[in-house]
C-alpha cells in the first residue's frame, strides 16, 4: 500500500518552545493511525500540520500528493482532501445541519442548490441523524454536534480525515455513539488519523497506535502493543489511566 | 425686531430637522462602506494593511469632529477645491464614521472564536468566502446594538455641521434666535427634535442589546 500522509523529520516550535522535535510517520491508504500521549506531546500539533492548520519550520510533509513544505502548495486543494474534526465540533451556529454539512460543498464545489439536500441527507445517514437536517447546531446534544461535524467532513469526500479528541468535551454515552460513528467510518475503508485519550477504542479499531512523548514519536505499534509498552515512558503513560 | 414664535419658525426648525437626518443618513451610509474598508484592513493579513488603517484610525478618532470639519471645509477651499457645505460636512462625518465603525466592527469580527475560521478554511473555504458565508453574519448580531447605538452619536454630530453654515437643525434654531431673541424656547424646541429623532434609536439599541444577551443566554 502507498502511504498518503507522509512525516518526515518535522520540527516545529511556538515562540521558543519547540513542540514537534523531528516527528516521522506515515499513513497508507485506508490505515487507522491512532495517536496517543499525554497532554503537551504535541500529538494535536502533528495532526494540525496535516491540513496546515499549523505551518512546520522544517521537514518534509507530504498529503495527498500535495507537498506542504512547498511554497507553491495549493493549500485549498489539499484541503478537499483532507477533512477534519475539531474537539469542539466548530459547527456553524447561525446555519441549520443542512447549510452547515453543504455550505462547503455548495462554495467550494459549485454543487447546485437542488442537489445540496440530497448531499446532506446522504451524508447525515452516515452518522445516524437524518432527521436533525433542519435543525440548529444549540438544539442538539454534544454527541449529536460531534455527529454533524462529522457528516459535514463527508460531504466534501476527503481522502483522509483527521479526529482531534473529538470525544474529550464528551460524557461516556455521548462517547459512545460518536466512536461508533468513528468505527463504522474506519469498516468502511476510511484513511483516519486520529488522536484521541480513548484506549479502548485504539486497540481496537487502530491498525497502528504512535505513541508520542516530549514532542517526539517514542513508540509506535499495532493496538496490542498498548498490551505490551516496550518503554517505560509509554508503560507509565497507560498505568496513569491517561 | 423681535416678536413671537409662530408656526413659520416651527416649520422653518423642521425644515432643519429633516437636513439633519439627511445629513446623518449620508454620513452613516457613506461611512458604513468606507468603516467596512477600515474593518477589513484592520483585520487584514497583510500587515502593512493593518498598520496603515491603524495610524488612519488613531489620527481620526484623536482628532475633533470640528477639526477634520475645518479642514475638509476651509483647507480644500484654500487649494481650489470648493465643496457644498452639505459635501464638506458629509465628507467629514464619512471620515469621523469610517474609523468609530471601523474599530467597533473589527472587536465584533474578532469576538467570533477562532475556532469558526479554522473549521470553515478546514473545509476549504477561501478568506473572503469564510468572512462572508461565517463570520460575518455572527459579527452582525453582535454588532447591531453599538453600531445603532454609535448612529445616535452621529446624529448628535451633525450640529457640527452648522458652523460651516449648513442649515440643519441647531442651524435653523440660530436663525430663527437671531429674529426672535428667545433662546430659551428656541434652542429648547431644537432640544427636543434632537430628542425625538435619539431616544427612539436609544431604546431599539437598548432592545436589541437585550435580545443579544437573551439568546447567548440560551446558547450557553
Amino acid at each position: 500500500m502507498s502511504a498518503v500522509v507522509k512525516l518526515h523529520d518535522i520540527h516545529k516550535s511556538f515562540g521558543s518552545v519547540e513542540v514537534l522535535k523531528g516527528v516521522s510517520f506515515e499513513i497508507d491508504k485506508g490505515e487507522v493511525v491512532a495517536i496517543i500521549g499525554r497532554s503537551g506531546s504535541g500529538k494535536s500539533t502533528a495532526l494540525r500540520c496535516i491540513n496546515r492548520l499549523e505551518t512546520i519550520q522544517s521537514g518534509t510533509l507530504e498529503v495527498c500528493g500535495h507537498r506542504i513544505d512547498h511554497a507553491d502548495l495549493d493549500l485549498r486543494a489539499l484541503r478537499q482532501d483532507v477533512g477534519m474534526v475539531f474537539q469542539s465540533y466548530n459547527l456553524f451556529p447561525h446555519l441549520t445541519v443542512e447549510e452547515n454539512i453543504t455550505l462547503a460543498p455548495r462554495r467550494v464545489k459549485k454543487l447546485p442548490t437542488r442537489d445540496a439536500r440530497a448531499l446532506a441527507l446522504s451524508s447525515l445517514e452516515r452518522v445516524g441523524l437524518a432527521e436533525k437536517i433542519d435543525a440548529y447546531p444549540e438544539q442538539l446534544s454534544g454527541g449529536q454536534q460531534q455527529r454533524v461535524a462529522i457528516a459535514r467532513s463527508l460531504a466534501m469526500q476527503p481522502k483522509v480525515m483527521l479526529f482531534d479528541e473529538v470525544t474529550s468535551a464528551l460524557d461516556p454515552q455521548l462517547t459512545g455513539e460518536v466512536l461508533r460513528v468513528m468505527e463504522i467510518l474506519a469498516q468502511g475503508g476510511m484513511t483516519m488519523a486520529v488522536v484521541t485519550h480513548e484506549m479502548a477504542f485504539a486497540r481496537r479499531v487502530a491498525d497502528r497506535v504512535i505513541f508520542m512523548h516530549q514532542g517526539r514519536v517514542w513508540e509506535t505499534g499495532p493496538g496490542a502493543m498498548l498490551d505490551d509498552p516496550q518503554t517505560p515512558e509509554l508503560r507509565a503513560f497507560l498505568a496513569n489511566g491517561l | 425686531m423681535g416678536g413671537s414664535f409662530t408656526i413659520n419658525h416651527l416649520v422653518y426648525l423642521l425644515q432643519g430637522m429633516m437636513w439633519t437626518v439627511v445629513l446623518s443618513a449620508l454620513a452613516f451610509l457613506l461611512g458604513s462602506v468606507a468603516g467596512f474598508g477600515v474593518m477589513l484592513m484592520r483585520t487584514a493579513r497583510t500587515r502593512l494593511l493593518r498598520q496603515i488603517s491603524f495610524v488612519y484610525v488613531q489620527v481620526i478618532q484623536g482628532t475633533p469632529l470640528l477639526i477634520v470639519l475645518f479642514v475638509v471645509y476651509f483647507g480644500l477651499g484654500v487649494v481650489g477645491i470648493e465643496l457644498p457645505p452639505l459635501l464638506a460636512a458629509g465628507v467629514s462625518l464619512m471620515v469621523y464614521c469610517s474609523a468609530f465603525l471601523g474599530e467597533i466592527w473589527r472587536g465584533c469580527v474578532e469576538s467570533v472564536p477562532r475556532t469558526q475560521w479554522e473549521a470553515a478554511e478546514g473545509l476549504a473555504l477561501t478568506r473572503w468566502q469564510t468572512l462572508v458565508d461565517v463570520i460575518l453574519p455572527q459579527a452582525a448580531r453582535i454588532a447591531t446594538p453599538p453600531t445603532v447605538g454609535f448612529l445616535v452619536q452621529v446624529l448628535k454630530s451633525t450640529s457640527l455641521a452648522s458652523v460651516v453654515g449648513f442649515v440643519e437643525l441647531t442651524r435653523a434654531a440660530q436663525v430663527v434666535n437671531n429674529s426672535l431673541f428667545t433662546p430659551f424656547l428656541v434652542f429648547g424646541i431644537a432640544g427636543v427634535l434632537y430628542f425625538a429623532l435619539c431616544y427612539p434609536l436609544s431604546r431599539w439599541s437598548r432592545s436589541l442589546e437585550r435580545k443579544l444577551n437573551v439568546g447567548r443566554r440560551q446558547a450557553a
